[in-house]
């Protein structure tokens, strides 16, 4: 009778701990999914298709890269109650506010058409036009705010976080080798040809998909608006841990699916990866395609009220998604004309869309640098932070990744200005 | 119309620019370094990114 009530006592302690995370997490994983956007899977599919599963072992390790950068975000919100844009404003005052703010808001809208660049493709293998895409993305977005309720668009967010997974189902469709995948995928190991400009390239696009500026901004603003408390960051982590290893666990499923059916097939956009895998395997191609969608759909709501959150803490607008369009207009302005304007772009007959797709990598690399110092700096404001101010092993840690990030996307960024530069 | 909502605009630009005049963080030697150090990675960046544009032209 004892070990009954005992038991009983401790699936109502579990019981409650997960109801618990699950109203308090959604950040962290809305973050890291969203990070594998249409950019982020052309990456995936690429790596799959040029390098097999060899390169798997590798995107493990960017579990803990991302997870350490983007955990002190969480900190950094929940104790100073600020975002990103504004903690930066505040800390080193109004030159590098100003920098890490237009900087943040041409990266951003950039970024912004290469999702839809992402969606428009993806749809247009169901034969939809990309006008009537970006009309149905635009209606989408809009209700996911207009609500007014940070709760209800946070929900919505997970659901796409949700369908973001259907490459799982997908490689389990294209029967690929699992003792491949374990001995060749999961021991680290140089691949075949060794370490060629090629192979250092791709490891540079894969750590540049890893870290994107607006995923700093996004988090601390979403850690703020959500009404994080100091006593929740353990949650806040976990829930980043979570959205780690979600992101990377559905990249690893995108370069076995590619790696199975388009091994050295040459990928320059996931949509053309979507219509090779229809040829082999109809409903690989199909999955492929809607999670290249869901991916841009994702990637451009978080990326659109990055933006909006870092104006409206730095003008001082009401910049909640708990309020009503009437209530906070510049806040919902500044989402709606980012969102409206990267759609029309792609909509442009001739725009150079893929001018703007590697423009983003090199505007890109001069805001993360600053932001991720930034982030280091102000984690270690012993007056602000507190208890919460980084320790030693942190320091080191983060230090560590924040050097490997910024030299390899520098150098990522350097050449896509510069081709002929790593060859 | 136009004139109002960029006077009230720039009026907010300087306000914004008094209110964060003083940085909060302590500038240590640390601080200090890794400022410096952003300097010269944009300026860096920013020549490269000028020297593509006049190399394309």
């Amino acid at each position: 009778m004892f070990t009954f009530s005992n038991l009983y006592y401790e699936f109502r302690r579990i019981w409650k701990a997960i109801k618990l995370f699950f109203i308090l997490s959604g950040p962290g994983i809305v973050v890291m999914v969203a990070d594998n956007d249409a950019g982020g899977i052309t990456t995936y599919a690429a790596t799959g298709a040029r390098f097999g599963y060899h390169l798997i072992w590798f995107l493990v390790i960017l579990i803990p890269v991302a997870y350490y950068v983007q955990e002190m975000t969480v900190r950094l919100g929940a104790v100073t109650k600020r975002g990103h844009g504004e903690a930066i404003f505040a800390g080193f005052g109004a030159f590098w506010g100003w920098f890490s703010l237009i900087d943040l808001l041409i990266v951003n809208w950039l970024t912004l058409v290469t999702e839809f660049i992402g969606m428009t493709s993806a749809m247009r293998i169901f034969g939809v036009p990309p006008w009537l895409t970006t009309i149905g993305v635009y209606f989408l977005m809009g209700i996911m705010v207009v609500k007014g309720r940070y709760w209800t668009w946070e929900k919505i967010a997970l659901l796409f976080c949700a369908i973001n997974l259907i490459y799982i189902p997908g490689a389990f469709m294209v029967h690929p080798s699992v003792h491949d995948i374990i001995h060749t995928g999961f021991m680290p190991h140089m691949p075949p040809g060794g370490f060629t400009n090629d192979l250092f390239f791709y490891i540079m696009a894969n750590i540049g998909t890893t870290i994107a500026p607006w995923m700093l901004f996004f988090q601390q603003s979403a850690v703020v608006d959500k009404g994080t408390k100091e006593k929740e960051i353990p949650w806040g982590k976990v829930d980043t841990f979570l959205g780690s290893i979600m992101t990377v666990v559905v990249a690893i499923f995108i370069v076995i699916v590619t790696g199975t059916i388009l091994n050295g097939v040459n990928i320059d956009d996931a949509g053309q990866a979507s219509l090779m895998l229809m040829k082999t395997n109809k409903y690989a191609g199909t999955f492929m395609a809607i999670g290249l969608f869901d991916a841009g759909f994702l990637g451009a709501v978080c990326i659109s009220l990055a933006s909006s959150w870092a104006f409206g803490e730095v003008f001082g607008w009401a910049h909640s998604l708990n309020n009503k369009i009437r209530e906070a207009p510049w806040f919902y302005a500044t989402y709606f004309v980012s969102l409206i304007t990267a759609g029309l772009v792609v909509l442009i007959p001739n725009a150079p869309l893929v001018l703007i797709t590697l423009f983003v990598q090199v505007i890109a690399v001069t805001l993360l640098p600053a932001a991720l110092v930034f982030l280091i700096l102000l984690l270690n404001n012993k007056k602000t932070m507190g208890e919460y101010t980084n320790t030693l092993w942190q320091n080191i840690i983060t230090s560590i990744i924040v050097v490997v990030i910024v030299v390899l996307s520098t150098l990522y960024g350097i050449s896509t200005l510069f081709p002929n530069m790593l060859k | 119309m136009l004139k109002e909502f960029f006077s009230h605009n720039f009026a907010k630009v300087r306000e914004i620019n008094r209110k964060y005049a003083k940085p909060s963080v302590e500038m240590s030697p640390w601080v200090k370094g890794s400022l410096l150090f952003l300097r010269f990675y944009l300026i860096l960046l920013v020549g490269l990114l000028l020297y593509k544009f006049i190399t394309l032209l």
